[in-house]
């Protein structure tokens, strides 16, 4: 800090000079609560410098007021700024923090040590290239230090410092260090950790942060501080394909049609041979720029790109290479980090967003989940909150891909939840699954409007959702006596029944509640292909499930009928004597009482039934079938 | 392979701008474009520096067409990228983000330093277009004068839309910084940008935050998400992974989205310096005069400004660190009238820069509470 300090009072433009060609490193801090990882942090700004005075007055003030450091200054309290962390002494949330040395200029990440902070954690080290992970002298590797060693391996981190902290409270025993070490290094086998360097220290008495302490003779290596100004990350391979996610189309005017994105891998410059990913299409670079012409560019730079020809190509393709082309598929191999209180269901659809690019996507099968402390394998029907799994997913269409292993950026990837639009898990690709390639469409000669035709009707599904006793049953029985005296021909799915038949290997949990609706859904599809007019009845609670079958079908053929009736009314009613035994506790998971409703938002048809005689009802669907020209003939 | 018409056409500058460029005549330029004659060799790298057309497509004969998807020695040799490339590759990379998915995108333009690097990162993000949002300036009326100014000289230079949003309401009941404290920043500024954004039906607004001013702002998102109150939950945030934003929102929910996050006061400046962007004049020490107000050195900017029994105002060489209303901004006596020289002074001082504004010292957890309830 010195030399620095000097060039800055006698030479500025120098200083900054120097200041301007500095790197960046990013680094998290993780490992259980009470490790001392706010205090390291709050220590390592003290002592770059980084902390002025009047921030330093506030500081003593509190330090005082909260008392956890009796007369000395409490540098957990420089990071945690929430209220209810400075309350609860603990961190909730990641914390970015900033300082610079003379070599380098470092964005630290402090992250959260409690388990269901989890997803706050694996936020922070998303985006650094080192993970230091702290570890209590007198506590040895705990379950947050095995979980957090997992997740840093899991993100992609590959260096990684074991910073053996409060040795002040264990006499600087060399013996304790090396205990600790081995444990670890026990663990970390099987991990893909590269570079693990551990180093004694205490971050509250200054000991191997920036200086080598002189309590620790034994230790040959740098303190901390040296050690992460030297570090060697995986600096970007320029000579890799060149990989750029499209983010925008940039066309201010007739005569201008530019490409902007950031660089993601290799690098690019005018004359390159690119290709626009899935569509496959080549053209050449014309122009590289940002406000203005570059010479080239590499990752991690934000350009625009113009090519030689009007080649189609829009928001969530990407420009690669043409040496190492990137990988299209819609079935893949994937791990998946679940961060939601809602678990994660095979078969239930989420959004999936890859760069730029946003589509569908559902779970095909959870293979496995991973105890983190153990590394063992467990068998699983679902992913809760914090928990780690190997899954196939599917997507709605082909996407261009690396393997998360060979790029961050293009093979990592978010699920969010279509309803909530809550972000519930992040994912990493490892590889496509052939089996879209090895199934083809048999191409039919026959086909679904013919069928409808010949029927002169036009095929649609009339999906009846409603609580358990709503009167979904009969008045799509009395709808179906209607439709069958006008002359059309239909068929009706009504949910104990199959659940007698096709889905009898199911039960009532979520997740078999979800299979259940989606094998409905793909039979209810292929009645209309045959020119049926196809009534569902089925409680279907979902209404992520309940999208999933609309989808299946093309736009306008799937009616979604809300048999409102409320619970109480159901209750009442109580035509099988279900919900007595369900508030009995003699059926578990029961729809209204222990198992949630989620109620239509924007049905086609809403049906009152304390309001409505079940052929009031009925004649009120058929009314409204009429109204959208569902009943007309084929041709018309 | 496009021809060399469509390449001078495509680069958007006319012959009459060219040949003044390479001072020609119009004439010679209109054979070069229509491949009547060659452009000569002494002229070419001219050429190319203007319109950005490579210098093997000007003249093929003489210059060879670099072999395409080789990497050249100069990639390999070029540095890593600094930390400021970095940041500028992060901040607009987020941009474009906002401009793909918001329905009704916005930049909140306080005309301050970081304002100004915003506005810049955005000229860069969207040329040679304009970006596609217009910029909104929340105006309390207690603003230096100056800013004012440069904001609107600002704007036309760069050819861009702004709405100035005044808080009508409270200038009618004469809410003023001097009698009103903490009711005013709330009235004029965070109740203001609440209206403005309910009044416009912004769903994303970009603001200049940076995480390295306050506590509270170190903890939170770079797409930050307000109930329909636009109040903040910090128990609440979604996770943040990669450079992946999820920018769906729920009904009534809006986003605030701050691409500096990752920038600090140094690389603000730093950032300004190399880039050569213009910043209002208040931030460089001239003689201005002065009254001690509230602990305060505060600039008499009109005869609004309510002197304190017993002072007159005395001209002193100061300038600001941070901008905003006028008399709860708090000058700092300086001689640095040029940009080293402020960033030498920032760098050799003790106090951090929230100091100079009255809003953050009633307590630790104060800006948290405001933003909280909506302030930005």
């Amino acid at each position: 800090m010195d030399a620095q300090n000097d060039l800055l009072s006698t030479d500025i433009e120098a200083y900054l000079k120097q200041h301007e060609q500095k790197s960046l490193l990013r680094f998290i801090t993780c490992g259980s609560v009470d490790d001392g990882k706010s205090t390291l942090i709050g220590r390592l700004l003290y002592d770059s410098r980084m902390i002025f005075e009047d921030q330093l007055a506030a500081l003593e003030a509190d330090s005082k007021k909260m008392g956890t450091q009796g007369q000395n200054i409490d540098f957990a309290l420089l990071v945690d700024g929430l209220a209810a962390e400075r309350e609860q002494g603990i961190t909730i949330d990641v914390a970015y923090r900033f300082f610079a040395t003379e070599k380098r200029k470092f964005i630290v990440a402090d992250t959260p040590g409690h388990e269901q902070y989890t997803r706050n954690m694996v936020t922070g080290a998303s985006t650094a290239d080192v993970a230091i992970i702290l570890i209590d002298a007198r506590r040895g590797v705990l379950t947050q230090t095995r979980r957090h060693s997992y997740l840093a391996s899991l993100v992609g981190i590959r260096n990684v410092v074991l910073a053996i902290n409060k040795m002040d409270l264990v006499n600087y025993s060399q013996d304790v260090f090396n205990r600790i070490l081995g444990d670890y290094m026990n663990f970390a086998s099987g991990l893909s950790l590269e570079n693990i360097v551990a180093i004694p220290m205490s971050a509250l008495a200054g000991d191997n942060i920036t200086e080598k302490s002189g309590n620790t003779p034994w230790y040959m290596g740098q303190p901390l501080l040296s050690h992460l100004e030297t570090v060697e990350t995986k600096t970007v391979d320029r000579t890799a394909a060149f990989r750029m996610p499209v983010q925008w189309v940039n066309r201010p005017n007739q005569d201008f049609r530019g490409f902007s994105g950031l660089i993601a891998a290799g690098s690019v410059k005018p004359g390159d041979v690119v290709r626009v990913m899935p569509s496959g299409r080549e053209s050449q670079v014309s122009r590289v720029f940002l406000d203005g012409d570059m010479p080239f560019a590499v990752a991690g730079q934000s350009v625009t790109i113009s090519l030689e020809d009007e080649v189609d190509c829009s928001r969530g393709d990407v420009l690669t290479g043409v040496d190492d082309p990137i990988e299209v598929s819609d079935q893949f191999e994937v791990t998946i980090v679940w961060m939601n209180e809602t678990a994660m269901l095979p078969g239930r659809s989420y959004l999936l967003k890859l760069g730029a690019k946003t589509v569908v996507a559902s779970v095909t099968a959870l293979k496995h989940k991973v105890n983190v402390n153990t590394l063992e394998q467990v068998a699983s029907k679902q992913l809760a909150m914090n928990e780690i799994g190997l899954c196939n997913l599917s997507l709605a269409q082909p996407v261009a891909f690396d393997a998360y292993d060979k790029n961050r950026q293009t093979g990592g990837f978010i699920l969010i939840d279509r309803f909530t639009n809550e972000t519930v898990a992040a994912g990493t690709i490892h590889f496509a699954l052939r089996r879209a390639q090895n199934i083809h469409w048999q191409a039919m000669e026959v086909d679904r409007a013919a069928r409808a035709g010949q029927k002169d009707q036009k095929a649609f599904v009339l999906w009846f959702t409603g609580l358990s006793g709503a009167g979904k049953s009969t008045i799509a029985n009395i709808v179906e006596r209607r439709l069958f005296e006008l002359g059309k021909h239909s068929t009706m799915l009504d949910g104990d029944n199959v659940r007698h038949r096709l889905n009898r290997d199911l039960g009532f949990t979520d997740g078999d509640r979800v299979e259940n609706i989606r094998r409905v859904g793909e039979v209810a599809r292929l009645m209309t292909d045959a020119g049926l007019i196809v009534l569902v009845s089925f409680i279907s609670p979902f209404r992520s499930e309940r999208q999933m079958a609309r989808e299946l079908l093309p736009e306008g053929e799937f009616l979604e009928v809300f048999i409102d009736t409320p619970l109480a009314v159901a209750e009442e009613r109580d035509p099988k004597g279900l919900y007595k035994k369900a508030r009995r506790g003699e059926i578990k998971n029961f729809t209204g009482i222990s198992s949630p409703y989620e109620a239509p938002e924007d049905p086609e048809i809403r049906l009152d039934t304390t309001a409505l005689t079940p052929e009031q009802a009925a004649a009120q669907i058929i009314d409204a079938l009429e109204q959208r020209g569902l009943l007309r003939g084929a041709g018309l | 392979m496009a021809d060399l018409k469509t390449l001078f056409r495509r680069s958007g500058k006319r012959q009459r701008e060219i040949a003044e460029a390479v001072g020609r005549s119009e004439g010679a330029v209109s054979q070069w474009v229509n491949g009547d004659r060659e452009i000569p060799a002494d002229l070419v790298l001219k050429v190319e520096e203007f319109t950005g057309i490579p210098r093997h497509h000007l003249r093929p004969d003489l210059w060879e067409k670099t072999m395409p998807n080789a990497v050249d020695e100069a990639i390999l040799a070029a540095p890593d990228l600094t930390h400021l490339q970095r940041l500028e590759a992060e901040s607009i990379h987020i941009m474009r983000e906002v401009a793909a998915e918001a329905e009704r995108p916005v930049m909140l333009y306080s005309i301050g330093k970081d304002s100004a690097v915003m506005l810049h990162l955005a000229m860069k993000a969207f040329a040679p277009g304009k970006p596609p949002f217009p910029l909104l300036h929340v105006n309390t009326t207690w603003k230096f004068h100056e800013m004012i100014g440069f904001r609107d000289q600002r704007v036309k230079d760069l050819g861009l839309e702004l709405h100035e949003w005044i808080n009508q309401d409270g200038i009618a009941r004469g809410i003023n910084p001097f009698d009103h404290g903490g009711a005013y920043t709330d009235i004029m500024k965070t109740e203001a940008l609440k209206a403005a954004l309910d009044h416009f039906g912004y769903d994303v607004a970009f603001g200049g935050a940076r995480r390295d001013e306050e506590k509270s702002r170190a903890k939170e998102r770079i797409f930050s998400f307000r109930s329909p109150g636009h109040r903040w939950d910090p128990k609440s945030q979604r996770p943040e992974l990669w450079n992946l934003y999820n920018t769906r929102k729920n009904k009534g929910e809006t986003i605030r989205v701050f691409p500096l996050s990752n920038w600090t006061e140094l690389d603000i400046w730093q950032y300004i310096y190399k880039e050569s962007i213009p910043i209002v004049p208040l931030y460089y020490a001239a003689k201005r005069p002065v009254v001690e107000y509230n602990g305060m050195t505060v600039m008499v900017d009109d005869e609004r400004m309510r002197i304190p029994d017993g002072q007159k105002p005395e001209m002193k060489s100061i300038r600001f660190r941070t901008l905003g209303c006028y008399p709860l901004t708090g000058a700092v006596e300086s001689e640095a009238d040029t940009l080293p020289e402020i960033i030498q002074e920032m760098l050799l001082t003790t106090t951090s820069e929230r100091q100079g504004r009255a809003i953050d010292k009633d307590s630790a957890a104060s800006m948290e509470k405001k933003k909280q309830e909506g302030y930005f």
